[in-house]
């Protein structure tokens, strides 16, 4: 067997998140630093407001675009449950980027099950994790819906591509209009 | 250049280099995003359509290829049984330009309602069908198919899957070659399929399947991989590229690129150096039995489920015996985040209203599917496209007259023009008294916002002639027509509970759109105020943005306060969270208490 050599690195979140235009930046940088990339998404009815999903995964040569059980390198949570969702997916030396954000899903809301209590802290007894309040920054950034690419600051700081390679991305990836927000939504991730 | 691109862009890029003319389609997950990044390239180099339905897409590309065109059509897998008519016909008929009828599964059904395998497909209808692994592939075959079409004078398949369709990878940018639109000519002996031509025309086929066969036994397409090793994997598509994960170069790989005809030579000639085979592919033992019939023994679905998605871990298991454990496991107990209708949505506040008048609702393909789950648990039956009034009118003409005043058909705009005019013909005909109830969102909603005839434009946003839905119900015999808005929620009541109590067929045309379209803004934000007394009517909305939180739950960090921020001595409070909600203000409409208040700021 070859030596690991592939980084994986999965998104979850609730549909209408922004998680798809996180794991195109995320493609995108590996691109620029020269990798083979593979990002499986997911689109049409599990978009709407349920869990998502997304793979991004990089290396000398990657073949499966999705990622397995107990090989996330890296697992980048929009919001608590899914993170405690996602966490069968974390490899041994895994880490856990987590916004802390809530969103209650359907059932919850019904009262046919209950929010587990705790998300974070029985996650940190577990693994690495690292907690951003997400929300709080986008708002500070001009615009609730920079979530993701908060979360994406705060994924960058923990990868060793410098910082400008990020910039330029969401450069090319973002509309124009949004990129002022981004960019800062991006700085206060990365300065977390 | 290599760009980083979807398969299903990869698709487009592919027709677009292999210089094609004309792509019809009708938008399907996992296939809809082919269709719109040829819209991306200049019209004047291809023409490009969303048609009404499937059948009408791959009858136009037909048509375009007929008169000399590279054409093609792109649907999901039940779109294929929607075209399948034409289709088996074409088989017949050949080509004159290349025609490519590209179809894309969904092992997994994470959009679709069942898990056919659309590979008996190519073999029913004798044309030749490709499948690519990863997104240069999806590439590479497509502008492979439009040549081989003209070559063999046939139609092709590309057979894509999700996680091909769905997953990005890098991809060899290419110039467009022009192809020259060819010479048309009458000639009635290979286009007109009566019996006499078709019983000519069979015989072709046939000696055209022979050749296909050689050629799949010396194509690129499917290739041999020997590493010396005494295990075999035959595979094709996304299963190669998990094979390739889990086993590395330590088996041998017979890798399926056409799958149809399959390349029986080298299927003997690989098996002559395995000792032991796996076939590895998802969903039906397509390959395995066709293997097995040539009387080689090889492993299949004994070792691998025909259910779902397959992952790199289950085939290493299954080949390996190596059963890994993870390095977390989940004791806790996780509530599901099933799918639910967007806040704003149009459909909820029907759905509400179907669900407190307790009636049968013969549901349809869209969104609006979601009116099945909790809470609003609207939704009796869903089956294919346009089933909601052609169903209806079999449990009518059951069940009765009684039931049939509790009953109605939903469908979308989109789904009314796919095939759902057909069944309201039949009801009008056959003297029905149904009630049907179009949910006019004005857009395709389910595939992420596609332009249909009802919309006025066209897939490149050119203004175009607009279906009138009234008068086209009126054209078929219906004489009741309503239009309602579903937010005027006690309205739309009334208007249900009339037109329902009707001795004759009706038509109520909900029309509202879409949330998610750019022209929709609502503003603001949604609040309880302390006039709230806990009756809950709005929980029954089934918006994911309210909820009732205990006064004792502290996990409500991104919650609003109570508007006045005072907490009631109830153990209970109503709350609305303000990243979720919209500002739609369905919930201010249906609060008997006027607890519910609409904020302008945010």
């Amino acid at each position: 067997m070859e030596a690991k050599t592939n980084t994986n690195i999965m998104i979850v979140g609730v549909g209408g998140q922004g998680t798809l235009l996180a794991s195109r930046i995320l493609g995108n940088v590996a691109i620029e630093m020269g990798y083979d990339v593979k990002v499986s998404e997911v689109h049409g009815m599990s978009q709407r407001g349920g869990s998502v999903v997304t793979y991004v995964k990089y290396g000398e040569k990657v073949y499966s675009p999705i990622i397995d059980k107990g090989e996330a390198d890296i697992i980048l949570a929009f919001e608590q449950l899914e993170a405690l969702r996602a966490l069968p997916y974390l490899s041994k030396n895994g880490k856990i980027i987590t916004n802390i954000q809530k969103i209650n899903p359907m059932p919850v809301i019904t009262g046919a099950a209950e929010y587990p209590q705790n998300i974070l802290e029985t996650l940190k007894e577990k693994c690495n994790v690292t907690v951003a309040d997400a929300l709080s920054l986008a708002e500070q950034a001009g615009n609730i819906k920079a979530v993701n690419v908060v979360l994406i600051g705060v994924m960058a700081k923990n990868t060793n591509i410098e910082y400008s390679v990020w910039t330029r991305v969401i450069e090319k990836t973002v509309p124009e209009k949004f990129l002022e927000v981004n960019l800062k939504a991006f700085e206060l991730g990365y300065n977390l | 250049m290599k760009k980083l691109l979807l398969g299903n862009a990869a698709v487009a890029q592919g027709a677009y280099e292999a210089g094609i003319h004309f792509v019809s389609s009708y938008p399907g997950t996992p296939s809809t995003e082919i269709t719109e990044c040829l819209a991306k390239y200049p019209k004047e180099e291809v023409y490009v359509e969303w048609a009404p339905n499937e059948k009408v897409a791959a009858e136009a590309a037909i048509g375009a290829a007929i008169a000399g065109g590279r054409a093609m059509t792109c649907c999901k897998h039940v779109g294929l049984n929607v075209m399948a008519d034409p289709v088996f016909t074409d088989s017949y008929i050949g080509v004159n330009g290349g025609a490519v009828f590209c179809v894309a599964d969904d092992p997994g059904m994470h959009s679709s309602q069942n898990e056919q395998d659309s590979r008996h497909y190519a073999v029913a209808s004798k044309i030749p069908m490709l499948e690519p692994s990863d997104s240069e592939e999806c590439k590479e075959f497509t502008k492979k198919a439009f040549e081989l079409s003209e070559k063999f004078d046939t139609p092709f398949f590309i057979r894509l899957q999700t996680r091909v369709s769905h997953s990005q990878s890098l991809v060899n940018i290419e110039e467009r070659k022009e192809a020259n639109i060819k010479p048309y000519e009458k000639n009635i002996a290979k286009n007109v399929m009566m019996p006499a031509c078709a019983v000519k025309r069979h015989v072709v086929v046939e000696e055209r399947t022979l050749k296909l066969k050689e050629f799949s036994n010396n194509c690129e397409f499917n290739v041999i991989e020997n590493n010396g090793s005494d295990i075999g994997i035959i595979t094709s598509g996304i299963s190669y590229n998990y094979s390739k994960e889990a086993l590395k170069n330590s088996v041998n790989y017979l890798k399926i690129g056409m799958v149809y005809p399959m390349p029986d030579e080298k299927i003997k000639e690989f098996a002559s150096i395995c000792k032991k085979i796996f076939v590895v592919e998802e969903l039906d033992p397509y390959m395995e039995t066709e293997i097995k019939a040539l009387g080689i023994n090889v492993l299949g679905k004994e070792c691998f489920t025909l259910l779902g998605e397959y992952t790199p871990k289950m085939i290493k298991k299954a080949v390996l015996g190596e059963a890994e454990k993870e390095a977390f496991e989940l004791k806790e107990s996780i509530p599901a985040r099933p799918p639910v209708l967007c806040p704003g949505c149009p459909h909820r506040a029907t759905f509400y209203v179907l669900k407190k008048l307790g009636l049968t609702v013969s549901g349809d393909i869209g969104c609006y599917t979601l009116g099945a789950v909790a809470p609003l648990n609207s939704v009796d039956t869903t089956i294919c496209m346009g089933a909601s009034i052609s169903a209806a009118h079999g449990m009518a003409k059951v069940r009765g007259k009684e039931f049939n005043k509790k009953l109605v058909s939903v469908i979308g705009d989109s789904t009314f023009m796919h095939s759902g005019i057909t069944g309201l013909s039949d009801i009008v005909y056959n003297k029905g008294s149904n009630t049907v109830i179009i949910l006019d969102n004005s857009i395709t909603g389910m595939t992420g916002h596609q332009d249909n005839p009802t919309t006025g434009k066209t897939i490149r946003g050119e203004a175009t002639k607009q279906v009138n839905l009234i008068k086209l119900c009126e054209g078929l015999g219906v004489e009741h027509i309503v239009v309602a808005d579903p937010f005027d929620v006690k309205n739309f009541e009334k208007v249900v509970k009339e037109e329902t109590e009707r001795d004759e067929v009706s038509v109520i045309i909900a029309q509202r759109p879409c949330a998610l379209l750019k022209s929709v803004k609502y503003e603001g934000f949604c609040t309880v105020s302390d006039k709230c007394k806990k009756c809950k009517v709005c929980m029954k909305l089934g918006c994911p943005a309210i909820s009732v939180i205990k006064s004792s739950d502290n996990s409500g960090n991104v919650l609003n306060e109570n508007s006045n921020g005072k907490k009631t001595d109830a153990t209970e409070t109503v709350v609305i969270d303000k990243t979720q909600c919209n500002g739609c203000g369905l919930c201010v409409n249906v609060c008997p208490f006027s607890a519910i208040e609409k904020r302008a700021e945010r």
